[in-house]
C-alpha cells in the first residue's frame, strides 16, 4: 500500500535540516558544557547560521524545486530571504553578546530559541502548503514569545509577552481559520493547487473571499499593521532590547515571505480585494505610525511606531501588483520588488538603529530614551554619524538606502494609478522625518546628560559600523539590491 | 440504520446536557467531571462516523491525560465559587450574544450552499477500510514534514517552559541539595600539618588563674 510513495527529496531542505540537527548539538553541549564554557552556546550557534548559509548557496541551483509531497518550496525568492535572514540573525548576536552577557541572560535556552525561531522562519519562507506556512509561522512565534519573556525578573517583560501571546494566538487563530475557509472553498492545502482551482473559477467566491478577509488580518497582525498593530510598541518596548532587536528585523523578512506566498502565489485571481484591504491597511498604518511616533520620548516607542509606518510603505509596494484589468508581468515583478526592497532595507536600518541602542546600554542601565541621544557628538563623534546615517535613511533622506527604498514603492503605487495615496504617503514621510531629525539634534547640538565613554566589544563596533557604511553605500548604488530583487522575483514566480 | 440512530440521539443529548452542566455545575469537581461525560459521548459520536481513531485518541488523550490534570489543578487550587459567580450576570449579555453568533454562523454554514451535504458528498468508503491504518500511513509519508514540524514546536514548548519556570528567585530561603551532594572533602575539611610539640609544659595549665 506504500507502492505509489516516493521518498522525498531531501537536497534542497538541507539548510533546515542541518540547522535543526545543530540546534540538538547547541542544546546537549550547552547542558554538558554550558556551567564552565559560558560562550560556547553563542559561537556555536553563529558557527550554525555561517553553516546555513554556506548550505543554502551550495545547493542553490537557481530552479523551483518543490519536495515534501509539495509542501515545501526551493526557489531563488526563499535561497535569497533566508540568506537575508542569517545575516539578520547573526548581526543580532554579534549586537547583544555584550548586552546579554551584562544581564546574565545569555543562557543556552536564548540562543536555541533563536535558533528554532530562524527555523521556523525558514519553513516559512519555503513553504508550499497552508499547513507548513501555518506551522512555520507557530514554530517562529512561539520561540519569540519566550524569548520575550527571557528576563523573568522585568515585569515589564513578563507583561509585553503576556500581551505578545495572546494577541499572538488570536491572530493564529484568525489566520488559521481564514486558511480553512479556503481549504473548504478549494479542497486543497497546497497553494499551487489552490491557484490552479482558482484559475479554473472552480471555487465559491464568497467563501473565498470570506477566508480572504481572516487571512490579510492574519498578515497584518504579524506585519504589525493598522489596526493589527496594538502589541508593537508595548512589545518593541517591553522587551530587553535584543529581542526587540531580534523581533524588529528576521521576522519582517518572514512575514513578507508569508504575504507573497499567500496571497500572490496562491490567492492571486483574487488581487483586486485583498489590494483594496492592503491599500487602506497602508495608508491607515503610514499615518498613525508616523503621527504617533512624534510623542514618544522612548527611543523603543518610537522606532516600534516607526516600524508601523515602514510596514505600512511595504504594504504599499504589494498593493501595486496588478493595475488596470490587465495583468502586465513587468508591472507585478517591479511592485512586489520594491517591497522585498523596502523590507531588507528597512531590516538593515532597524537592525542599525536598535544596534546603537546596544551599543549605549551598560550593565544595569538601558540607553533607551531620547535624552540618552543627547551630545553624543561630542562623547564619539563616529558613532554618532552612523546613527546620523540611520536616521536619514529611515526618514527617506535622499543618497541613503532608505530613500531609494520608499522612491521604489511611491514608483510603484503611481504606475499602479494609486497617485492621490502616494501623495498622502509623502506627505506622512516629510511629517515623519521630525522625529528623525530630532534624534539628530540631540546627538549634535545638545550637550550629553552623561559623558561616560562608550565600551563596546571590538567586533561589535566593527559590524555596527559596517552596518553604517552599508546603509550609506547601497544609497550610492541603489540598483544593486533593486535589480537582485527584481531578478529573484522574475525566476521565482 | 434504526439503531444506529438511537445511538447518535443518545450520545448528542448527553453530551449537550453533559456541556450544559460543565458550565452551570457548583463545584469545580464536578464540572470536570461532566467535562469528562461531554468528551467520552463525542468519542461515541466519532465511533458512529467510523473515524475510531479519533475516537480512541479522543479517550486516551483529553480523558486519560488532560482531564486527569485538569482534576488535579481544580482540586489542588482554591477555587472560590461564589467569586467566580459573582460576574456571571453581567457577563451573561455578551456571552450569550457570542454563543448566539456562533450558533447562528454554523447553521448559516452548515445549511446554506456552501458546505451543505449536497455540496459536499461523503465518502463511500470500501469494505475493510481501517482509518488508523490510513492515518498512519499519510501522517507517515505525506505529512512526514509537517508531522515532524509539529514535534519540533513541541521540544520548543518544552525548552521555553523549562526556561521561564526553573529559575531562582531571589531572596528566596533553600537548601541547593544537589550542590550539597556533589561537595567534596577537599572543599570542607582542611588538613593542616602541624608539629606535635607541647608547647605548654605539664602541670602549667590550671596554673594561669592561680596565679
Amino acid at each position: 500500500m506504500l507502492n505509489n510513495f516516493v521518498m522525498p527529496d531531501l537536497y534542497p531542505a538541507a539548510p533546515e535540516i542541518f540547522l535543526l540537527l545543530m540546534s540538538f548539538v547547541v542544546l546537549f553541549a550547552d547542558l554538558f558544557l554550558g556551567a564552565t564554557q559560558r560562550r560556547l552556546a553563542g559561537r556555536l550557534t553563529l558557527l550554525t547560521l555561517i553553516g546555513c548559509a554556506f548550505i543554502t548557496v551550495y545547493t542553490d541551483d537557481g530552479q523551483s524545486t518543490l519536495t515534501f509531497s509539495n509542501m515545501f518550496i526551493d526557489d531563488l525568492l526563499a535561497d535569497f530571504l533566508k540568506l537575508t535572514t542569517y545575516v539578520a540573525v547573526a548581526t543580532m548576536l554579534v549586537y547583544g553578546r555584550q548586552y546579554l552577557a551584562d544581564r546574565q541572560l545569555d543562557k543556552g535556552e536564548f540562543y536555541l530559541l533563536v535558533l528554532y525561531a530562524t527555523l521556523g522562519m525558514m519553513v516559512m519562507i519555503s513553504a508550499a502548503s497552508l499547513l507548513t506556512l501555518y506551522l512555520g509561522l507557530e514554530l517562529m512565534s512561539l520561540s519569540l514569545y519566550a524569548l520575550v519573556a527571557i528576563d523573568r525578573d522585568s515585569s515589564r517583560a513578563t507583561e509585553a509577552a503576556m500581551k505578545y501571546f495572546v494577541l499572538g494566538a488570536l491572530a493564529s487563530g484568525l489566520l488559521l481559520y481564514g486558511m480553512s475557509m479556503i481549504y473548504g472553498a478549494t479542497g486543497n492545502l497546497e497553494i499551487g493547487s489552490i491557484a490552479q482551482a482558482l484559475l479554473q473559477d472552480k471555487a465559491d467566491k464568497t467563501v473565498l473571499v470570506f477566508g480572504l478577509v481572516f487571512i490579510v488580518a492574519g498578515i497584518a497582525f504579524k506585519l504589525g499593521a493598522v489596526p493589527f498593530h496594538m502589541w508593537i510598541p508595548d512589545v518593541y518596548h517591553g522587551a530587553p532590547t535584543v529581542v526587540t532587536l531580534f523581533i524588529g528585523s528576521a521576522p519582517k523578512l518572514a512575514a513578507y515571505a508569508m504575504a507573497l506566498r499567500l496571497l500572490v502565489y496562491g490567492l492571486f485571481s483574487l488581487a483586486k480585494e485583498w489590494q483594496t484591504m492592503l491599500l487602506i491597511m497602508a495608508v491607515l498604518s503610514i499615518g498613525l505610525g508616523n503621527l504617533a511616533a512624534i510623542a514618544q520620548s522612548n527611543l523603543k516607542r518610537m522606532l516600534a511606531y516607526s516600524a508601523i509606518s515602514h510596514m505600512g510603505y511595504m504594504l504599499l509596494g504589494l498593493t501595486a501588483g496588478v493595475a488596470g484589468a490587465e495583468v502586465d508581468p513587468f508591472t507585478v515583478v517591479n511592485a512586489y520588488g520594491s517591497a522585498l526592497y523596502y523590507t531588507v532595507a528597512y531590516v538593515l536600518m532597524s537592525l542599525g538603529s536598535f544596534g546603537m541602542i546596544l551599543l549605549l546600554s551598560r550593565a544595569g542601565y538601558e540607553a533607551e530614551h531620547l535624552d540618552d541621544f543627547k551630545g553624543l557628538n561630542q562623547r564619539s563623534p563616529w558613532f554618532a554619524a552612523i546613527m546620523l546615517v540611520f536616521m536619514l535613511s529611515m526618514a527617506g533622506i535622499p543618497f541613503f538606502i532608505g530613500f531609494f527604498a520608499k522612491f521604489a514603492v511611491l514608483l510603484a503605487a503611481v504606475k499602479a494609478g494609486h497617485t492621490v495615496v502616494a501623495v498622502v504617503a509623502v506627505l506622512f514621510s516629510l511629517i515623519g522625518a521630525f522625529y528623525y531629525l530630532r534624534v539628530v539634534k540631540l546627538m549634535y547640538f545638545d550637550d550629553p546628560v552623561d559623558a561616560s565613554p562608550i565600551c563596546a566589544p571590538v567586533n561589535m563596533t566593527f559590524l555596527l559600523s559596517l552596518n553604517g557604511v552599508a546603509v550609506a553605500a547601497f544609497g550610492l548604488f541603489p540598483d544593486a539590491i533593486m535589480t537582485m530583487c527584481t531578478a529573484v522575483l522574475l525566476r521565482s514566480l | 440504520m434504526e439503531f444506529k440512530n438511537f445511538l447518535f440521539y443518545l450520545f448528542a443529548a448527553v453530551t449537550v446536557v453533559a456541556a450544559l452542566r460543565v458550565i452551570t455545575a457548583r463545584n469545580p469537581v464536578h464540572a470536570v467531571l461532566f467535562l469528562v461525560l461531554a468528551f467520552f459521548n463525542m468519542a461515541g459520536l466519532w465511533l458512529l462516523l467510523q473515524a475510531e481513531f479519533l475516537a480512541i485518541a479522543l479517550v486516551m488523550v483529553y480523558v486519560g491525560a488532560v482531564m486527569v490534570l485538569f482534576l488535579f489543578v481544580v482540586m489542588m487550587l482554591d477555587i472560590s465559587i461564589e467569586r467566580m459567580r459573582r460576574g456571571f450576570w453581567n457577563n451573561l449579555p455578551l456571552g450569550a450574544l457570542v454563543g448566539l453568533l456562533l450558533v447562528g454562523e454554523m447553521a448559516v454554514v452548515l445549511t446554506g450552499k456552501y458546505f451543505s451535504l449536497e455540496a459536499l458528498p461523503a465518502h463511500e468508503t470500501p469494505a475493510g477500510y481501517s482509518n488508523t491504518k490510513e492515518l498512519a500511513r499519510i501522517l507517515f509519508t505525506d505529512y512526514a514534514y509537517p508531522f515532524e514540524l509539529a514535534s519540533i514546536i513541541l521540544l520548543v514548548a518544552i525548552i521555553a517552559a523549562v526556561m521561564l519556570t526553573l529559575r531562582r528567585r531571589k531572596g528566596t530561603k533553600g537548601l541547593p541539595v544537589a550542590q550539597q551532594l556533589n561537595i567534596k572533602r577537599s572543599e570542607r575539611v582542611r588538613i593542616v600539618n602541624m608539629p606535635s610539640v607541647n608547647q605548654f609544659p605539664a602541670g602549667k595549665e590550671e596554673g594561669g588563674d592561680q596565679a
